[in-house]
């Protein structure tokens, strides 16, 4: 069996990627919306720490940890608003967010 | 033993975030998006990033798991969430990027073969203790800032979320708003 390279990874985190774009593309529902964007930034953190092992460097991790902490607060405040917006409206919908007329 | 263990989580790994983009379930994706998260680890630990394994399992399926099955419970999403059907249009344009992104990136290696390390691992200290050597010394103002952010994003979480709060105006309607200000007639609006 070939041994696994960078490209490997690569490969892994662009469909891991293309996943996540797939469902901020189709979710209508806002907590599953959120939850497609934290597929998004794992794929993202499994490229960094791909790239950081195969060059010998810290970097890639160090970044990946950042990514981490800013999808927590992104969940964090995210939730807040959409219990305030639940609140208000009774729907977590995307189609009910279209307050303005462009 | 390496490739069979990048092959396996690999699958596992795309299958259930399949699964997650493409349930019609609540609670099915979010149950295997939680798997997910935990096979994700397993490549930080191939990859040698042990730190990072631990605190992706810690914080995604410890913390962010639990505030998003907060969130079903709360908003009551346990029936069955009607998506409505994508135009081709959007279909098509997705494939195209996606295949545009594998080309970058399969080629991007061979392209930046030529970049040196900048903090370089060493072989005698560990993956946790090397992270902590470059975090507190390289990182330290970036670590500082995320420390803050994740401050506001807890107060802001408290202060949207909270119940106690009888008189919150981002939870009042317009009208409300102005019924206060007008009762007020000093213009103080008391928060």
């Amino acid at each position: 069996m070939m041994e696994i390279g960078l490209t490997h990874y690569l490969v892994l985190a662009t469909i891991l990627f293309a996943i996540g774009l797939v469902g901020v593309l189709r979710r209508k529902n806002l907590l599953l919306l959120f939850m497609a964007s934290e597929i998004l930034l794992n794929s993202v953190n499994v490229a960094f720490a791909a790239i950081g092992h195969y060059l010998g460097d810290l970097t890639g991790q160090m970044f990946a940890f950042f990514v981490i902490a800013i999808a927590a607060s992104e969940v964090a405040v995210g939730l807040g608003l959409l219990i305030v917006w639940y609140k208000r409206t009774g729907s977590i919908d995307l189609d009910t967010l279209t307050s303005m007329r462009g | 033993m390496e490739a069979i263990a990048f092959y396996l989580f690999a699958i596992l790994t795309i299958v259930m975030f399949t699964y997650t983009v493409m349930s019609n379930q609540a609670l099915y994706a979010l149950s295997s998006m939680a798997a997910g998260m935990i096979f994700i680890s397993a490549f930080f630990f191939l990859l040698g990033a042990d730190f990072l394994g631990v605190v992706q399992i810690i914080v995604y399926t410890g913390a962010v798991m639990a505030l998003y099955a907060f969130g079903m419970m709360f908003f009551d999403s346990t029936r069955e969430v009607r998506e409505n059907n994508s135009p081709k249009i959007v279909v098509l344009t997705l494939s195209a990027l996606s295949a545009v992104l594998i080309i970058a990136i399969v080629v991007a290696p061979i392209i930046g073969d030529n970049i040196a390390a900048l903090y370089p691992q060493s072989e005698f200290v560990s993956n946790p203790k090397a992270v902590g050597i470059v975090l507190f010394t390289k990182y330290l103002v970036p670590f500082e800032v995320a420390a803050v952010m994740l401050l506001v994003a807890m107060i802001a979480g408290i202060v949207l979320a909270g119940k106690k709060m009888d008189r919150s105006l981002t939870q009042m309607k317009e009208e409300e708003i102005a019924l206060l200000k007008n009762n007020d007639s000093e213009g103080k609006v008391t928060l």
